[in-house]
């Protein structure tokens, strides 16, 4: 049982899923949604089987295997998880099928707030599908090429799905996230080679392969050059301040089910990047540049939080909290303690489930309301209290109430980098005041009040101008206006993460449980806590 | 046997070569120019190989004269074409390939 | 602190205090319309079984010899060094709290039956008060700092939910936004305090917190104390973070009388009576605990005196009287029971008071404006008569319960024998006249004088589902100021917590203080009559009034600070930075972006499609090349 390749299957069935569904012919939309919710829940399947299959006791890299792929240069095909990239998998075997689920009418309603009628829908899915492979393997891959070369492909369905299912001003979001995360990865492919030419004058063979590189002993003068060549790559992904301004562009251009990827898994390989490549293989520059990383960490959440606060486009006030979040991730990370560390894993992974509910909601309010302005709703609670509930609980989660899942990661950061960053960690916390802040005022705004705004005009046909000047070509929905509140295929969408939000803010101790031994030993490949 | 009769009489060839295909407009004029320098080429490849009594510059003028003939082939069959479709076989003439 | 045993018998089912009420949300909730004709009384029924079982579990607790008892119930959070686990801790400090917050609780259920009974989401309202419940039994019940900050935030949202019931007014919804920040601006000084325990001392529960406080520095100490003390302020609306209660009043009003009276605003005080082990190492922090208690008193006090809005004011004098509490748990040992009894009683008859005001709006057609009621007495007999009760209550009025725990606060202030004795209980008795003024006023203008309802208003007395829990409080207004200081000591339930009551050499004599105050007392009442009672009352306010009665009218201008230091700036900050980034970061992305695309654009100037001009240059860098290699050769 436990023999089974999970890995390469995980990667091996949506890529294959993509490919079909990609053949299917013209026309037969409903059988690609189909076979693609299918591929995606099979995928969860074989990720749940491989979380019972990890032995949290056992080896740091489980579940491995290696192919020889390119013998020149050292290069093989090696898949292996760790308890940190064990949950990433989970999250994305999660996240797709959800995604899946809620872009299942884009084809009648527009994918977010553009009509979609040109699009073919099951090009759409397939690019989904194989970015969730690509996605799998990134996190899978125990080889630095390997892993480089996901980190790369990853880019090409996302840019498709920006490009060509995205919001009015898609092209430009689109050719800017990709020249972005183009320009970190080439900075990342010259550190890659720097590091084989390391291994090759010290091991007298060069190799890609990341225990073998862990055990290097690096010049600090080439691990400091080398760092911020990995650094500055996974910097632009998270993305920490000053490379943020491509995710509100992109997460707001997005359709909603790409934007739900894009913030809840693909910018997780950027801080997944800083715990597994950054701190152990360059140790000595992780702590010479550790200062400066937490000043970007702190000043990304209290900043982002400020410029959150101040977005008229619901979409892009969803993305700059993420910005805020990955602050707080970051901050975890750089805090150098175990507690901190295993609460910014766990913040990854609840950060997935809770902005991609919000994100989620805010798109079903946009498919209602053609309308990505939050100054054209009011009052919707009246409307539909199952909306505005769910609404509530990503928001509540968004900001880290007990009780929900995100308070236990962001307490863990927080109080596991106090010890060692007091003063980091106290401008952070005064972060939880603005999360606050713009999470109520949006849902004031939206929520509360007299009904009021686009959900209550008698003519659903007008269309009214998307956010970005550019005046989009909406289509008219095919549903009733008057059906207001979430219908049941919603519910089931949003139903997993509501009560994942739940459990995993009461019972957190199972996903600590997978992710704090491969933190330890993470910390030691750092040379010990700072503590 | 001196190399300098044969290199000189190749740079000069070479250099009427040269001025030529910067001065002439005529396609088939400019075309001529090119041959004149790969053949000063060639002379220089064969001096050489004499005069270091090896065989490879006399191999590399065959690559040489067999590349040439290629590119006659091509290149006339695309000036006719030019000058079927512009009644003019001059290079300034073509110069919409351009930005 | 005494050692503590794992709990058995009912003891141990002591979670089911917090998971009943918690259950009752759930099904009412996720029950959605089907459970519209039976959630109220299901909702009610939780609370009342929750209340059922807090007695018992108290009669356990007290046959224990400890009197004090944990049960173990999972591990939340373990990773590093951090464990925390979560756990309840009944000893008699949180059971006075469980019982008065489900015997409240109860009570306040059974009066929303009625109170709610036309409001198409009563059921949405009980399991919004369902939740409060558990989140606050949780507060109180939870054996660590972080189980308390659940419980903390989670009345926070229960608070948050109430006060936006009514959603569709824009005041409500703001009032609900106002007070959760304001109240996470104190859960920060929380957070930040439980992260300290953390660093120094490596655990955040009670037990090994309060066991190596001692061995903590003077200063850290006082830093954790000072921290405690801004999350309390936040909870209980004190100076500084005053400004939200007010506001929760758009909330319905049996909240007002539950959450923002009786029980969630009192979570400050118990912050601090918990904490009495850091509060003890810190004269600092303890000093600052008066001082806000003390300032917030006098803040109270003077704001309620002048607004016309029967809740509002009401509020203000929870603010005040929460003042006295933190005023009696800042003076230490000698305090804490003074004040945690004062907490007890004013439970009773402030809660008492919200719901007979509840009952006046229901009879004015949901105004709340006091210069529209008048001669209310006689066509509202019971609440009149509860009422009454209350206000007697509160103003310590001799013999009835704020006349014995007010005054134990006030003997308390003065027994400290120096200068800040003699200032902190001359500001309370100073409080106590102006809440004698405010008070009365209060009773004048809704129940005496000539009718000045609206047109349309029928003043009838409310169903006996409202009227009973009104006269279950107003009796416990009566007795609870006996029974808790005389009959039934809480000096001595409390022992375990706070140690033997020792007794204080008396700076003043108690029956010296207790003529005074009821002196002082006596003269508010007069100068309301003086101002009030003898004169017609205005039905719209008086316009031409001295500063001070303009500054009291905006709560001495609390929510313009407010505004002028934080929001406005806050404001212009936010749409600076919107301007920078989009501008500023992104500009420069944008522009460096415009630049390659532009160089690159002259650049291709170059290429001109002339061949020759190709050709020129081919033959220029054949020159160079070959120039190039010459040099390096020969040189």
């Amino acid at each position: 049982m436990s023999d089974l390749p999970f890995l390469l299957l995980m990667i091996a069935v949506p890529a294959v899923g993509a490919a079909v569904v990609a053949a299917l012919p013209r026309g037969r939309d409903q059988l690609a949604r189909q076979v693609a919710l299918g591929v995606s829940l099979l995928v969860l399947v074989l990720a749940v089987l491989a979380a019972v299959a990890f032995d949290t006791a056992g080896e740091r890299f489980q579940l491995t295997s290696s192919w020889t792929w390119i013998a020149d240069f050292g290069v093989s095909f090696a898949l292996g998880v760790d308890g940190i990239a064990l949950v990433m998998l989970l999250l994305i075997g999660v996240l797709v099928p959800v995604v899946i689920g809620a872009s299942w009418q884009d084809d009648a309603a527009g994918i977010g707030d553009v009509a979609t009628d040109k699009r073919s829908m099951k090009a759409y899915f397939a690019w989904l599908l194989l970015l969730e492979a690509m996605m799998v393997g990134v996190f899978a891959a125990t080889d630095v090429f390997l892993f480089y070369v996901f980190f790369e492909a990853m880019l090409v369905p996302m840019y498709f799905i920006i490009g060509s299912f995205g919001g009015p001003r898609r092209q430009y979001a689109a050719v800017k996230f990709f020249l972005y995360s183009l320009v970190g990865g080439l900075i990342m492919l010259a550190a890659v080679i720097g590091l084989y030419v390391v291994s090759n004058s010290q091991l007298g063979e060069g190799t890609f392969a990341f225990d073998a590189l862990r055990g290097l002993e690096i010049d600090p003068g080439v691990q400091k050059l080398l760092f911020l060549g990995f650094f500055i790559a996974f910097a632009i992904k998270a993305p920490l301040v000053p490379f943020h301004t491509w995710l509100p562009d992109s997460g707001s251009e997005a359709p909603i089910g790409g934007a739900v990827l894009l913030v809840g898994v693909l910018d997780k390989v950027g801080t997944f990047g800083f715990l597994r490549y950054c701190l152990p293989l360059f140790p000595d520059a992780s702590r010479f540049f550790a200062p400066y990383v937490l000043v970007l960490a702190v000043a990304g959440i209290l900043y982002a939080a400020l410029l959150a606060m101040g977005q008229s486009d619901m979409k892009r006030l969803v993305a700059y909290t993420s910005i805020s979040h990955f602050g707080f991730i970051a901050l975890g990370i750089f805090a150098f303690t175990t507690e901190a560390a295993t609460g910014a894993v766990l913040y990854m992974v609840n950060h997935g489930i809770a902005t991609g509910l919000l994100f989620l909601v805010v798109g079903m309010l946009i498919a209602r309301g053609r309308s990505r302005q939050i100054g054209d709703y009011g009052g919707v609670a009246a409307k539909a209290p199952l909306l505005a509930g769910v609404f509530l609980v990503a928001g509540l989660a968004s900001l880290a109430l007990p009780g929900t899942n995100s308070f236990v990661s962001e307490f863990l950061v927080l109080i596991g980098s106090f010890p060692t960053q007091p003063v980091f960690t106290i401008l952070a916390t005064a972060g939880i005041i603005l999360a606050a802040l713009y999470i109520l005022l949006m849902y004031q705004r939206t929520m509360h009040g007299p009904p009021r705004g686009v959900l209550l005009q008698e003519d659903p046909a007008e269309p009214l101008p998307a956010g970005g000047g550019a005046t989009a070509t909406l289509a008219a929905p095919t549903r009733s206006l008057r059906v207001l509140d979430l219908d049941r295929r919603e519910l089931a969408v949003v139903a997993p993460l509501v009560a994942l939000i739940i459990v995993l803010g009461v019972y957190p101790q199972p996903l600590l449980g997978l992710i704090e031994p491969a933190v330890s030993a993470t910390m030691s490949d750092l040379g010990g806590t700072a503590r | 046997m001196t190399l300098t009769y044969y290199l000189v009489l190749a740079a000069i060839l070479f250099t009427i070569g040269a001025v030529g295909v910067l001065v002439r407009r005529n396609a088939i004029v400019v075309f001529m120019c090119i041959e004149l320098m790969l053949n000063s080429v060639n002379l220089t490849l064969v001096t050489f190989a004499r005069a270091t009594g090896t065989v490879d510059g006399q191999i590399m003028a065959f690559f040489v004269m067999v590349v040439a003939a290629a590119e006659v082939v091509v290149g006339l069959a695309i000036i006719m074409s030019i000058y079927r479709t512009r009644r003019s076989a001059s290079v300034d003439d073509a110069n919409l390939l351009k930005y | 602190m005494s050692e503590t045993l794992p709990a058995d018998g009912l003891l141990g089912l002591s979670w089911l205090l917090i998971a009943l009420p918690l259950a009752g949300a759930a099904v009412l909730l996720l029950g959605g319309r089907r459970t519209d004709r039976w959630g109220h009384l299901l909702g009610t029924a939780t609370v009342v079984a929750a209340f059922v079982l807090a007695v018992a579990c108290t009669f356990q607790l007290a046959g224990l010899e400890e009197r004090s008892a944990e049960v173990e119930l999972f591990t939340f959070i373990s990773t590093g060094e951090l464990d925390v686990r979560a756990g309840l801790l009944y000893d008699p400090l949180s059971a006075v709290f469980v019982l008065l917050i489900t015997g409240v609780g109860s009570l306040i259920h059974i009066y929303s039956i009625g109170y709610m009974a036309h409001d198409p989401a009563r059921r949405r309202f009980f399991a919004y008060l369902n939740l409060f419940v558990a989140a606050m039994l949780l507060l109180v019940l939870g054996n660590s700092f972080v189980a308390l900050y659940v419980g903390w935030e989670g009345v926070g949202l229960a608070s948050y939910l109430l006060i936006a019931f009514w959603y569709t007014r824009p005041a409500a919804a703001t009032a609900a936004k106002k007070a959760f920040i304001m109240n996470r601006v104190g859960d920060v000084g929380l957070a930040l305090a439980i992260f300290v325990m953390f660093a120094q001392l490596g655990t955040t529960s009670y037990a090994g917190v309060f066991g190596a406080v001692g061995t903590l520095a003077g200063g850290t100490v006082t830093a954790l104390g000072l921290l405690l003390l801004l999350g309390a302020c936040g909870k209980s609306g004190q100076f500084p973070l005053q400004a939200w209660l007010p506001d929760a009043m758009e909330g319905p009003t049996p909240v007002s009388a539950l959450i923002h009276a009786a029980t969630m605003v009192t979570a400050g005080v118990y912050l601090i009576a918990r904490c009495a082990p850091i509060y003890d190492e810190t004269p600092t922090a303890r000093a600052a605990v008066l001082a806000v208690g003390a300032v917030t008193l006098l803040i109270g006090a003077i704001a309620g005196c002048a607004y016309d809005d029967i809740k509002k004011v009401l509020a203000y004098s929870t603010v005040s009287q929460i003042g006295y509490m933190f005023l009696a748990v800042g003076l230490g040992p000698a305090g804490y029971v003074a004040g945690l009894a004062h907490l007890l009683a004013h439970g009773f008859f402030k809660a008492g008071l919200f719901l007979g005001a509840g009952s006046v709006m229901h009879a004015m057609n949901d105004s709340v404006d006091m210069r529209r009621f008048g001669g209310l007495w006689n066509k509202l007999p019971i609440t009149f008569a509860t009422f009454g009760l209350g206000y007697l209550a509160l103003i310590g009025f001799p013999f009835l319960s704020g006349y014995f725990t007010k005054d134990a606060i006030i003997e308390a202030a003065l027994d400290r024998g120096d200068v800040w004795g003699w200032v902190l209980g001359g500001v309370a008795v100073l409080g106590a006249g102006l809440t004698a003024f405010y008070m009365t006023r209060l009773m004048l203008m809704t129940f005496f004088g000539r009718a000045r309802w609206e047109d349309g208003v029928h003043p009838h007395e409310a169903p006996s589902v409202m009227t009973a829990p009104m006269i279950v409080l107003a009796v416990g207004s009566v007795g609870a100021g006996f029974l808790l200081v005389s009959a039934f000591p809480l000096s001595g339930w409390l022992e375990p917590v706070f140690g033997e009551p020792e007794e204080a050499a008396h700076v003043v004599a108690p029956l010296t203080v207790g003529l005074v105050v009821t002196a002082v007392m006596a003269l508010g009442v007069l100068a309301a009559w003086l101002f009030v009672g003898r004169r017609e009352v205005p039905v719209t306010a008086p316009v031409r009034v001295s500063p001070v009665t303009r500054a009291a009218r905006h709560a001495l201008y609390a929510d313009a600070v407010n505004e002028s230091l934080f929001m406005r700036p806050g404001q212009w900050l936010t749409r600076a930075l919107v301007f920078v980034d989009n501008r500023g970061v992104d500009g420069a992305v944008n522009g460096l972006a415009a630049t390659l695309g532009g160089s690159s654009s002259r650049l291709g100037r170059a290429q001109t499609g002339f061949v020759r001009t190709y050709a020129l240059g081919m033959l220029g860098g054949a020159v160079l090349v070959a120039g190039a290699l010459l040099a390096v050769t020969a040189g």
